[in-house]
């Protein structure tokens, strides 16, 4: 598991994408300013019948799920010793950090008094009753442990990088920056020097923190479903279950593997990379696998609760919950025959199914089954909308920018993509030559 | 070697699970509790208020200080002359209103149900809401609380209501004038004002005896029931009505307390923290053994792709 596996995306940073995704954050962050000024009621259409809106149904709730792609591969990874995975997983671990941390910047946005989260810490402050205690130290636990997970490929870049961006920032604030350049390019050796001093150290504890990564998501993902057990009369019978913990638990790891594919095709798409067929299909033909799981044990629970005839009544309720069946039951179906476990269509089209579905599947439990009694409706305002937006434009922003300053992306041509090559059809868009384009700015 | 592999990644996922399936009993969760009829709590008798709503202007009195309580003003109100609040807000914390149907008509009080097992408290994940072993008044503290609205999600009344349109917004809700009205007299301000005698205050055991004695001698006048003695394992407040109570907007609640059920299934996953440690320490066996025979077959053959 050498960083020869994966490499950095040579291109522009300033892309048209990019400020597209730049004026969305803007507006999401211009919205979150005056949600700070004038009260979360200003922005958006919660209530106190509805006091979780799309901010924690979907930042939080299905955010996360979406950002399980490192824990499930990570799991098939290092659990499963499936190492011919491992050129996917840094690509994951980027997105989940940078899904979790998101997900806790919506919480921050979302709390009424977020200055007093610090009681969080508080010893005597801790609360071992509440699902919420749980999931937001395992969440805080699990962000850091990204970031730990993903410092390698920072200390690497850092360590081999010509620093041309430090070299053209510098120039361009030469007449007017006051430290010498000289001192400031001087100290870049001091830098490399850490870099490479942490690097292998890291590298010998870094199973341990790694495993850490996926015992944590296995906590908090679960809690996500206990926090809606008290719930017991507000959340529809379809969905309220002692064993909502559980059905959280795989639904997070087959969106995690969905979300993999997902990902997988859209930036070899969009960078006009190779698609990464042969492990693509390698998890794509365990998620129907847990699918079908999912859904055997989601009928079972019906059935054992007695609650199966709520499915058929056809009301708003038994509506979505059809719709969350059918929309994972199709993909999965897709992915069970071989071909198109092959094909990068069918495996876009397939992941997105499932994702819509496990999403839904967390939007029924926190939103739409929730009923707190006659007259309270919810749907999410405008603003409400772009402030999720727009941190979901921060996330795809540093995505984009990241695998351009640091490798992340498998590296194309590697020895055993290179054996598959030659088989799999690639419908993808020509790939640039990697032949490093960087030119060295030399200081003067 | 990958089906040994197998037989320890469920062996891992089992203790996971295993905590989980052994919750699969939820009739037991609730049984245990036993309400504490010693505590404080308040009959309110929907036959007896004639809806002055004096009770909640003394509420208000008593408790409005800086960034709580405060008028809500009618649309028609231009002057705000008098305090209209539509329903229990960020700033009201009890409210009188009046329901018609077919059969007639009653006045119904909404504040805190101050329950037994109260929701809020147990799902409140920095402690802001408190439960008083002795008096059993649910408390919150500006204080401590996030303003993650938990409990207003996890409250079967909907009685926590939280301040949107403020800057710095706080849960309101009654805590018993605990810090007001309580703390002078001995009565919250509500059942102090009641010219007509529809609220009492003091220990539960002995509103239920009264409620009781109201049921025994006057039953034409109620519906047979008290509402709260059984509800979600007991609340400190309770009620007696001439129409049935869910048409009088209280939801239709069974005798186990939510939180009771969540609790149990919590504490079986987090036992002793046991469960979390078991699958960390396994995990780490096997992605360590992993690593290691990764390391010594330096090109591990590509597994077959029916691998699953």
């Amino acid at each position: 598991m050498g960083h020869d596996e994966f490499q950095k995306q040579e291109g522009r940073i300033f892309t048209t994408s990019f400020f597209v995704l730049l004026t969305l954050s803007l507006i999401g962050i211009i919205l979150i300013a005056v949600r700070c000024v004038k009260g979360i009621g200003a922005v958006s259409n919660m209530s106190d019948g509805y006091p979780w809106g799309i901010w924690i149904a979907y930042d939080v709730a299905t955010g996360t799920a979406i950002a399980c792609g490192g824990y499930a591969v990570a799991i098939l990874v290092y659990i499963r010793n499936h190492m011919r995975y491992h050129p996917l997983i840094r690509s994951c671990i980027l997105t989940s950090m940078f899904g979790y941390g998101l997900a806790g910047f919506s919480v921050m946005v979302d709390l009424g008094r977020p200055w007093n989260a610090y009681n969080f810490f508080v010893p005597s402050k801790w609360q071992f009753n509440s699902a919420m205690f749980e999931v937001a130290l395992c969440v805080m636990a699990y962000s850091t442990v990204l970031i730990i997970e993903f410092l390698p490929a920072i200390l690497y870049s850092l360590e081999t990088s010509r620093w041309r961006r430090l070299h053209l920032i510098l120039d361009s604030l030469q007449p007017l920056f006051a430290p010498d350049k000289d001192t400031v390019l001087g100290n870049i050796g001091y830098v490399r020097a850490a870099a490479a001093w942490i690097r292998p150290r890291l590298d010998k504890v870094l199973i341990f923190i790694i495993v850490l990564g996926i015992t944590l998501p296995t906590m908090h993902q679960s809690s996500l479903g206990s926090m809606l057990l008290i719930a017991a009369t507000k959340l529809h019978p379809l969905w309220h279950s002692p064993l909502l913990p559980l059905f959280f638990l795989i639904n997070c790891i087959y969106i995690g593997y969905s979300i993999a594919i997902l990902e997988s095709v859209i930036s070899s798409y969009a960078f006009r990379r190779p698609y990464e067929i042969p492990q693509l299909s390698g998890l794509a033909a365990i998620i129907p696998w847990l699918a079908t799981l999912w859904l055997a044990v989601v009928v079972g629970d019906l059935t054992w609760r007695g609650q199966l005839a709520a499915v058929w009544r056809f009301d708003i309720y038994s509506c979505f919950f059809l719709l969350e069946f059918a929309l994972l039951g199709f993909g999965s179906l897709i992915l069970f025959r071989d071909q198109n476990r092959r094909s990068p269509r069918w495996l876009f089209v397939s992941a997105a199914l499932i994702v819509l579905g496990g999403a839904l599947y967390r939007f029924n439990v926190y939103l739409i089954g929730f009923n707190p009694g006659q007259g309270w409706i919810y749907f999410p305002s405008l603003s409400e909308v772009m402030i999720s937006v727009g941190i979901v434009a921060i996330e795809i922003l540093g995505y984009q920018v990241l695998v351009k300053m640091v490798p992340v992306l498998p590296r194309i041509g590697h020895r055993r993509h290179a054996r598959f090559r030659a088989t799999t059809p690639r419908t993808g868009l020509p790939y640039p030559a990697i032949t490093k384009s960087v030119t060295p700015v030399q200081p003067t | 070697m990958s089906r040994q592999n197998r037989r320890e990644f469920f062996k891992a996922a089992g203790l996971a699970s295993a905590g989980l399936v052994a919750t699969v009993t939820p009739a037991a969760a609730s049984s245990a509790h036993l309400p504490d009829n010693a505590q404080s709590g308040m009959l309110y008798d929907a036959t007896k208020c004639v809806g002055c709503k004096a009770c909640m202007t003394a509420c208000k009195r008593v408790n409005a200080r800086p960034g709580g309580l405060a008028f809500e003003q009618a649309k028609f109100d231009q002057d705000g002359l008098w305090d209209a609040p539509e329903d229990l807000s960020g700033n009201t914390r009890t409210l009188i209103k009046l329901f018609k149907d077919t059969k007639g008509w009653s006045y119904v009080k909404y504040s805190c149900m101050h329950c037994q097992k109260p929701s809020c408290v147990s799902v409140c994940p920095v402690s802001a809401m408190t439960k008083d072993p002795v008096t059993g008044i649910v408390d919150y503290s500006k204080d401590v609380c996030i303003g993650c609205r938990y409990c207003q999600v996890a409250c079967p009344f909907n009685i926590p209501k939280f301040q949107w349109d403020r800057t710095l917004p706080r849960i309101v809700k009654c805590d018993l004038c605990r810090n007001t009205n309580l703390k002078d007299k001995g009565i919250p301000a509500c059942a102090e004002t009641c010219p007509a005698g529809a609220i009492l205050f003091g220990k539960r055991k002995d509103l239920l005896a009264e409620a009781r004695t109201r049921l025994r001698q006057h039953p034409e006048r109620y519906v047979p029931h008290i509402y709260g003695e059984h509800e979600i394992g007991g609340t400190n407040h309770l009620y007696l009505a001439a129409l049935p109570f869910g048409s009088l907007g209280l939801p239709v609640l069974p005798s186990d307390a939510p939180a009771a059920f969540s609790e149990q299934i919590q504490h079986t996953i987090y036992k002793g923290f046991i469960a979390p440690i078991a699958l960390y320490v396994s995990l780490c066996c096997i992605a360590v053994r992993n690593l290691k025979k990764g390391e010594a077959q330096p090109a591990p053959a590509v597994t077959p792709k029916k691998e699953v």
